[in-house]
């Protein structure tokens, strides 16, 4: 369905595409950290392109899976209106090195995503406006939806004094 | 003695009138508020036990009815709600999820609203059937008559240190 979109992909990037796939007519490609807001551009301003819609933003923690060749990896899922297209450019991260240059500059609808995703993961958007939690509070140490955090930790804010009964 | 007496009964005579008059303040914040609704619209009508006018404002409530699920940050408010609420007063907490934390034991939830507040009759339930919501203002009527809720023994504790420290002439 979007093999035109994967294509072109390929031919204008080169090495810059690590991996490309199209599992159940869902395209998906793999793009180095680097060339990201390049590619990305080219996707959303492109006219045979078209991605103007922001569909999802999320992280993906691969800990404890068989396959790990990476911890981390970036997931953002676009959508063409008018090329009726889509597409889930997705981006390899290690551990200890979470850093992506933020996409809320060529879609605004990405940018409670990002915060969602930092908060959430502790992925840092550089760039972003105004990258702080949106959940949590600033109290919370951590990032609760790696599969590594404490399933018993938490941060209270209000706890009672039980001695007075 | 004869004074002691008389309190006694006044007090008595107050709690009567206290367990048919709560006047609700429902901090619902989940699915369970279905159910409250349930129980507050006619079929079931909470209105049978006098219960039946929710205030939105904690000042003109007595009976805090915490409905559903209460996160960590959510807990500050919920505290101080309950710190505004009219003396003497009581909580209820509705569903398991009030109760317990419910199903979720993660990083976000409460497990349980007496971490935060004192709890007088908990409602089981995910959620509750009104019915069981009835039996619970049923046992917490019955809780406030013989005056045995948090709030009231601790208002007697403190009357009674008071005596305690004026006999002894301190």
């Amino acid at each position: 369905m979007s093999k035109a979109v994967l294509d072109a992909l390929k031919s204008k990037f080169g090495d810059a595409i690590l991996e490309t796939s199209s599992k159940n007519t869902d395209e998906s490609v793999t793009v180095a950290v680097d060339k990201l807001i390049e590619v990305c551009t080219f996707l959303r301003d492109d006219e045979k392109m078209a991605f103007d819609s922001p569909v999802f933003l999320t992280c993906i923690d691969r800990l404890g899976l068989p396959v790990m060749e990476h911890r981390f990896e970036l997931a953002v899922q676009l959508r063409s209106f008018t090329k009726r297209h889509r597409i889930r450019v997705k981006v390899p991260m290690e551990e200890g090195k979470l850093k992506v240059p933020t996409l809320s500059g060529l879609w605004a609808g990405f940018n409670w995503l990002e915060r969602e995703t930092y908060d959430m993961y502790g992925v840092e958007f550089e760039g972003h406006p105004d990258l702080r939690r949106i959940y949590l509070y600033d109290e919370f140490k951590g990032h609760p939806l790696r599969k590594d955090f404490p399933k018993d930790l938490r941060f209270p804010l209000a706890r009672r004094e039980w001695a007075d009964e | 003695m004869g004074l002691e007496i008389t309190t006694t009964k006044l007090e008595d005579l107050a709690n009567w009138g206290r367990k048919f008059s709560f006047f609700t303040y429902p901090f619902i914040t989940a699915c369970c508020g279905m159910e409250f609704m349930s129980v507050a619209a006619p079929k079931y009508d909470i209105a049978r036990f006098g219960a039946e006018f929710p205030r939105f404002s904690p000042r003109q409530s007595d009976l805090m009815m915490v409905v559903g699920t209460i996160t960590e940050k959510q807990a500050p408010a919920l505290k101080r709600v309950y710190d505004q609420l009219a003396e003497p007063k009581y909580v209820i907490a509705f569903g398991v999820c009030a109760s317990t934390g419910g199903f979720y034991q993660n990083y976000s939830v409460v497990p349980g609203i007496d971490q935060i507040i004192p709890v007088d009759v908990y409602i089981p339930g995910c959620p509750p059937r009104p019915e069981q919501v009835l039996d619970g203002i049923i046992l917490l009527q019955k809780k406030v008559g013989e005056g045995r809720t948090v709030n009231q023994m601790r208002a007697r504790r403190e009357a009674m240190k008071d005596k305690q420290r004026q006999s002894e002439g301190v």
